[in-house]
């Protein structure tokens, strides 16, 4: 008997809250379905009155998206594969071999959470420009790949892992390397896909090196197109919300296929970057 | 003899390791040495110059820290990020730490839909999330002062006036980095033994009891790390702000990140840039050894 008013507040608080998080996409999305006029017009609708996609072809035909989204996707990838092989590899050194100066370097990691590059981009903006990479799609690829999340995530697994599992194969002849990448690389998939599946959402959503590495509008990824969207000084409302929403389409999709991963991953040693 | 032998060839195994180690090492820690010590070290070399990003850079010993002291453009900017970090980290970690208690809740009906909700801000961009807040809060467009418009009061100047432009900042922060916060309250969640609840729950105890004595106080490594990894988010706000007002109205919420990039490439003074950084990673740094202290987890 008691439970029941409990059951209807519990419910209810959770159902305004989610109702007060959906709205603000809801609205988003339908407007981006109205004519241009109708975005403006007194008294605003929840739906739009002719569905339209025409802020959508518009926004096609201006922007060169094939190529923003080749640019995204490039980046995002490679720098992906990038940074789950570096973060392995430096994880399971962490882990498994002890040396006073491998905990240093641990805490060295570390300590980039703790002070991020963006807060000395002038200098980082330097040694990029130093480097050559200024306006090549390398230079957001390189100074992402290393992350002290990606890093600790594999650090944490690889502690799981009994080190009488690498004994054994090092009894049976196995080299470290070989250990490595037929034992412990395999061992490891289940957080491998979690990085991977988080860093390319950090790479396609990523907005401070493309802006300062980048200059041609070729080479743009989605995220400063839309910026040079809605930086301009009078914005293109029709054109602003469809391009927002063509560029969340591939995470969503990342979303649907990986939901088991991304919800349900271990992540209490996950920080954010 | 042998024994000697023994201790030998283990001393060389160990060695042999440690240069197994270094080789994993070593694409970690050249990354780490250009793209952050090599920085670090440049940005406060560039802070005691008038260097602007191209020809030669002199020398000009504390000037750039004198003159960034008594830049009234500065101190706004930093104050306005402490207001932000201030008020946005604490509503972040309730809002974050409700929305997970709700979602394990036993009583509470279509978690499972509740939580792709609060989850898809993840997927948004920072880029994005501003654009989506600033559609909703346009001040004479925007659905919420048509809302306010339409039971009779007058609208707000939410681009107008700098504290409710702060505001906005703040409500689409909130709502793009709850589902982050969530999923690690929720991992933590998963792994706080059964038992604890249930004995709690045979003492009487009811959901919410068992939720604040029980939950929250083993959630605190979890906390603590939500809190520090969330300050140090907020003082680096930056894209959110590019696309929801660009730090207006004016430049009253230019954040402290915006302020060095304005500085160091709209206004090439890559040098008086520097200092700023330098000034910030101090406070980050502060702020970091400040909560540690008060860090009951071990990260080990």
């Amino acid at each position: 008997m008691r439970s029941m008013p409990r059951a209807i507040g519990a419910t209810t608080l959770l159902w305004v809250l989610a109702l007060a998080f959906l709205f603000p996409v809801l609205w988003f999305l339908l407007s981006s379905f109205k004519p241009g006029s109708e975005l403006f017009t007194w008294p605003l609708q929840l739906f739009p009155r002719d569905w339209t996609l025409s802020g959508y072809r518009t926004a096609w035909a201006r922007f060169d998206f094939a190529q923003y989204f080749l640019n995204t996707f490039l980046v995002a990838v490679i720098t992906t594969i990038l940074t789950v092989f570096v973060s392995a590899c430096t994880g399971f050194a962490l882990a498994k071999y002890r040396a006073w100066w491998i905990q240093g370097f641990f805490l060295c990691i570390l300590a980039t959470t703790m002070l991020p590059t963006e807060v000395i981009m002038p200098s980082t903006f330097a040694v990029i420009l130093g480097l050559g990479m200024y306006n090549t799609l390398a230079g957001i690829i390189v100074p992402s790949i290393v992350t002290a999340t990606g890093i600790f995530m594999l650090r944490q697994y690889f502690r799981t892992v009994p080190d009488e599992l690498l004994e054994a194969a090092r009894i049976d002849g196995a080299g470290e390397f070989r250990i490595f990448f037929t034992l412990m690389l395999p061992i490891a998939k289940p957080i491998i896909a979690v990085l991977a599946i988080f860093s390319f959402q950090w790479r396609w959503n990523d907005y401070i090196w493309p802006l300062l590495v980048l200059n041609d509008q070729e080479k743009y990824t989605l995220q400063l197109a839309l910026r040079s969207i809605v930086g301009a000084e009078n914005i293109d409302w029709s054109v602003l919300l469809s391009a927002s929403v063509i560029s969340l389409l591939p995470m969503i999709a990342l979303f649907l296929i990986f939901r088991r991963q991304i919800m349900n991953a271990d992540i209490n040693s996950g920080l954010k970057d | 003899m042998a024994v000697s032998t023994l201790t030998r060839t283990a001393a060389q195994e160990r060695r042999r390791r440690g240069i197994i180690a270094a080789v994993f090492l070593v694409p970690a820690f050249v990354l780490f040495c250009l793209f952050f010590l090599g920085p670090a070290g440049l940005g406060l070399l560039y802070s005691f110059t008038d260097y602007r990003g191209y020809g030669d850079l002199e020398f000009v010993g504390l000037s750039n820290y004198q003159q960034l002291f008594a830049d009234s453009e500065f101190y706004t900017a930093l104050g306005r990020t402490i207001i932000y970090t201030v008020v946005s980290v604490p509503v972040g970690y309730f809002l974050a730490l409700l929305v997970s208690a709700l979602l394990v809740a036993r009583s509470a009906k279509g978690k499972t839909v509740a939580q792709v909700i609060f989850f898809f801000p993840w997927l948004v961009s920072p880029i994005v999330t501003g654009v989506i807040w600033r559609w909703l809060f346009g001040e004479s467009f925007g659905l919420v002062n048509y809302l306010i418009d339409g039971v009779g009061l007058s609208p707000l100047k939410w681009a107008q006036d700098p504290n409710l432009a702060l505001a906005v900042v703040i409500i689409a922060g909130s709502w793009g980095g709850t589902a982050g916060t969530m999923l690690l309250f929720m991992a933590a969640i998963k792994n706080i033994p059964t038992s604890y609840l249930e004995a709690a729950e045979l003492d009487g105890a009811g959901p919410v009891t068992r939720f604040v004595k029980i939950v929250w106080p083993l959630l605190a490594p979890t906390s603590f790390m939500v809190i520090l990894l969330g300050t140090i988010g907020a003082m680096k706000e930056f894209a959110m702000i590019q696309a929801l007002n660009g730090g207006g109205p004016g430049t009253s919420n230019v954040l402290i990140v915006q302020y060095i990039y304005k500085t160091g490439f709209e206004r090439s003074e890559i040098g008086y840039a520097s200092a700023a950084s330098m000034i910030l990673m101090v406070i980050l740094l502060i702020i970091a050894v400040i909560q540690t202290r008060f860090d009951r987890s071990d990260l080990n």
